[in-house]
């Protein structure tokens, strides 16, 4: 079996590939007006690379790899700066209670008809603001982890992260997760 | 073996995915029975589990997508430098 070699014709991308990899995108970083830039940005730095393409995989699968590198340095920019300010504590980082809860942060009671609650169609949007309002970096792991269901191995090579740090993440974003959740929803 | 308990917790966020060791549990356990504070987080963590699951396919599905106007406009915008 000879192996096919693969061509790319920029002229069809947005016709075949747009719709595949705006939804990769906005499964990562839930937000239109972004997610449809990295796109964009993808068929540009194709087209500037399209030299390099030698053939061997598909059209779609390189351009997807394009879109991941994009994403990529989406990630390192918002896990610069801006991302470490936004964060809310929620234990002690140092000092003789390091480790210990914030008072305002522990788990309080939650009202008793949660099973009741669980199965009200409305829950997914109290759901989808709380993680929307996690700092970006936590929500976009923690979607790629929790929605997305991605291997833990899988998102620590797409995001070039340790797995311990995933956990550090998905810690944090459950934590304050958790909170939304009870000041939304299940409080009595 | 004494966990504080920022550490449990995040076994306890762990193992919502199933991905906790043996001696992660063992710990976690060990904790649990002692802090009532982690003991309901843990027990709100599988609620919380339980509702993404419930509501995952809602969740998953974008809210938004590319409409034809922007699909044109993205043509337009790459055909002048190809």
């Amino acid at each position: 079996m000879s192996k096919e070699i693969h061509k790319l014709n920029p002229n069809n991308w947005v016709k075949l590939h747009a719709d595949y990899l705006y939804n990769f995108a906005i499964g990562r970083i839930n937000e239109h007006d972004l997610a449809k830039d990295l796109v964009q940005d993808t068929f540009f730095a194709g087209l500037k690379a399209m030299d390099n393409f030698q053939g061997l995989a598909s059209e779609r699968t390189w351009l997807v790899a394009i879109l991941k590198r994009k994403i990529i340095d989406h990630y390192r920019k918002i896990n610069s700066n801006k991302g470490k300010a936004e964060v809310k504590m929620n234990f002690y980082a140092d000092g003789e209670r390091e480790g210990e809860w914030i008072e305002e942060r522990v788990p309080s009671n939650w009202n008793n008809e949660i099973e009741k609650q669980i199965e009200n169609e409305e829950l997914n949007v109290a759901l989808e603001k709380c993680i929307n309002n996690l700092p970006e970096k936590y929500a976009m792991v923690f979607r790629m982890k929790t929605i997305q269901q991605l291997e833990t191995e899988d998102i620590c090579k797409e995001l070039e992260i340790t797995s311990s740090n995933l956990w550090v993440i998905i810690h944090r974003a459950r934590t304050q997760l958790r909170k939304c959740m009870e000041d939304n929803w299940f409080k009595n | 073996m004494k966990l504080t308990c920022d550490q449990a917790t995040t076994i306890c966020d762990k193992s919502q995915y199933k991905e906790a060791t043996f001696w992660e549990i063992l710990k976690l356990n060990i904790h649990l029975f002692v802090c009532k504070k982690c003991g309901m987080y843990s027990k709100q963590n599988v609620i919380i589990t339980k509702c993404i699951q419930k509501h995952k396919n809602a969740l998953n599905k974008p809210t938004t997508c590319l409409c034809e106007k922007e699909k044109e406009q993205m043509e337009t915008e790459l055909k002048t430098k190809i």
